[in-house]
């Protein structure tokens, strides 16, 4: 089990371990013990085609303190723009939206999938993870994290132990963490399946400077359309994750991860909505979606990777459900080649699969009662999805190495079994999301 | 529910199947597994902005590590 995405991973301080007694100088082994710093820095470009585009920048910090004795911070910036789709179905003639603020509205063109386009923030993540022995065999590892979006705050705390078995070829390891996030929604919190109201006005926003996103919607907290509204919401989040690792030979290393996770509190998307619509499929109202307040999600982890004459082949697969009645299954590959000494080309594919939540549905007929809880985001519903990818690296002669890697990712997103009304059928109501990621890698 | 008891019983088998065999190896035929490549995370960062994505775009999450995302993400 990895204890955190950093530096506290069993197999690389297995390794580090047996790098000292043996007294060979991988490169892991070689900085460790030379006390020095080691940096890891990555940025990330993401688009989507008529959607969200976004840019991350990575810088991780490790060192160690002697004895395996490691820190690791990592600070992570990113800044997103674009289009997220709403959740309403499109129609046959042009459908007009309020802002969440509720200053003004949108237009959305007759047979477009409904896109909320005032959507930009920026988020900056701060992890901090030290990692020590507390005994022959075993490790501990504690860690924090902070992250903070214009309307998202994010703090947690992790913990782990990890006892290693059979001369370090076994290793069992039990971790903790809790989550507590806070969201303070742009326009306050909607009411569960309240009404949008129709906008006043179609335009970018009402002090018309064309500067249409959260941040400016919102100098002041509390300047938006409802004052009547709830404002901060809250969830609480417990992880438990236990981990089996075994050397399988000289050649292979497995694992095996079973993780629990259960969110309790405002689990809701407040941009998020839901359309009713009559039998001739024409929009009666606009609700914005109600979700449960808990999830208990249960998953499944198995990787393995073996160490080929001139290469690495790793695999995973991950099966993962929960009460909400969502199902996953994820398998992942990447198989390395190293060219030469110094430089590796490794292309990567990821296939996967989920069924609906329970509540999801991709509209509300007028007809029927109301539900108590329904949410037409795609991401609930029926998907399947797909990423390959190249990733080339280099090691330089002074040490340092870089990489870049190009992946494609398409989700396709399907009809859980709903029959579609009057002008429905004709429309697409689940649209394939296309991206491209380029991602830039510097270590020293 | 009873999916994941399957699972589990999987997974306890198959870890008193490999507590059982005689898998592992000596301290001295670490050669290849000491390599930086071999470690189950390594390439760390890609593996977070990974998860980063793929939590703010599908209805799951975890498995390698916690599965909490840690953002708003719409």
């Amino acid at each position: 089990m990895q204890l955190d995405n950093s530096s506290t991973n069993i197999a690389a301080s297995l390794a580090l371990a047996t790098c000292t007694l043996l007294g060979s100088t991988p490169a892991l082994a070689n900085e460790s013990v030379d006390n020095e710093w080691r940096f890891d820095t990555a940025i990330l470009y993401y688009g989507e085609t008529d959607r969200v585009s976004l840019v991350e920048g990575v810088i991780s910090a490790t060192k160690d303190f002697g004895d395996d004795h490691i820190f690791n911070g990592k600070l992570t910036y990113d800044g997103l723009t674009g289009a997220s789709a709403t959740g309403a179905v499109p129609q046959d003639t042009v459908q007009t939206f309020s802002r969440p603020s509720g200053h003004g509205g949108y237009a959305v063109a007759a047979g477009e999938l409904p896109l909320d386009d005032t959507f930009r923030d920026s988020r900056v993540q701060l992890n901090a993870q030290w990692t020590q022995p507390l005994g022959d065999n075993l490790r501990g590892s504690a860690g924090v994290h902070a992250s903070k979006e214009y309307d998202y705050l994010s703090l947690g705390m992790n913990g782990s132990l990890a006892q290693d078995f059979d001369q370090k070829n076994t290793t069992l390891s039990l971790g903790l963490s809790y989550q507590f996030d806070q969201i303070d929604p742009v326009g306050g919190t909607p009411e569960r399946l309240g009404v949008m109201p129709i906008p006043t006005y179609i335009g970018d926003d009402y002090d018309d400077d064309h500067d249409d996103d959260y941040d400016d919607d919102h100098d002041d907290d509390h300047d938006n359309a409802y004052p009547d509204r709830n404002g901060t919401q809250n969830k609480d989040t417990v992880d438990v994750l236990l981990g089996l690792t075994q050397i399988i030979n000289r050649r292979t290393i497995m694992q095996l991860n079973y993780g629990v996770s259960v969110s309790d509190g405002y689990l809701n998307d407040p941009y998020k909505l839901v359309s009713v619509v009559n039998d001739l499929g024409q929009t009666q109202q606009t609700l914005f979606e109600s979700r449960p307040d808990q999830r208990t999600k249960h998953n499944v982890y198995w990787q393995t990777k073996y160490a080929m004459d001139s290469g690495v082949f790793d695999i995973s697969y991950r099966y993962a459900t929960d009460d909400w009645d969502i199902t996953s299954h994820t398998l992942e590959s990447r198989l390395r080649f190293n060219i030469t000494d110094n430089s590796y080309l490794q292309p990567h594919i990821r296939i996967y699969k989920q069924t609906a939540a329970e509540f999801y549905q991709p509209f509300i007929l007028d007809d029927s009662p109301l539900p108590t809880f329904a949410s037409a985001d795609y991401r609930l519903g029926d998907m399947d999805a797909y990423t390959v990818g190249l990733k080339y690296g280099q090691q330089l002669d002074n040490g340092d190495a870089w990489a870049v890697r190009m992946e494609y990712y398409q989700q396709n997103p399907k009809n859980a079994g709903f029959d579609e009304p009057g002008q429905l059928a004709d429309l697409d109501l689940y649209p394939s999301v296309k991206a491209m990621m380029v991602q830039f890698n510097y270590q020293f | 529910m009873k999916k994941i008891n399957k699972l589990l019983c999987i997974g306890l088998l198959a870890s008193q199947a490999i507590g059982c065999a005689s898998l592992g190896v000596q301290p001295w035929e670490r050669d290849l597994l000491a390599k930086e490549e071999m470690a189950l995370n390594a390439e760390g960062v890609d593996l977070g902005l990974d998860d980063h994505i793929y939590f703010s775009k599908e209805a799951t999450s975890g498995g390698r590590a916690f599965a909490g995302g840690g953002c708003g993400c719409n």
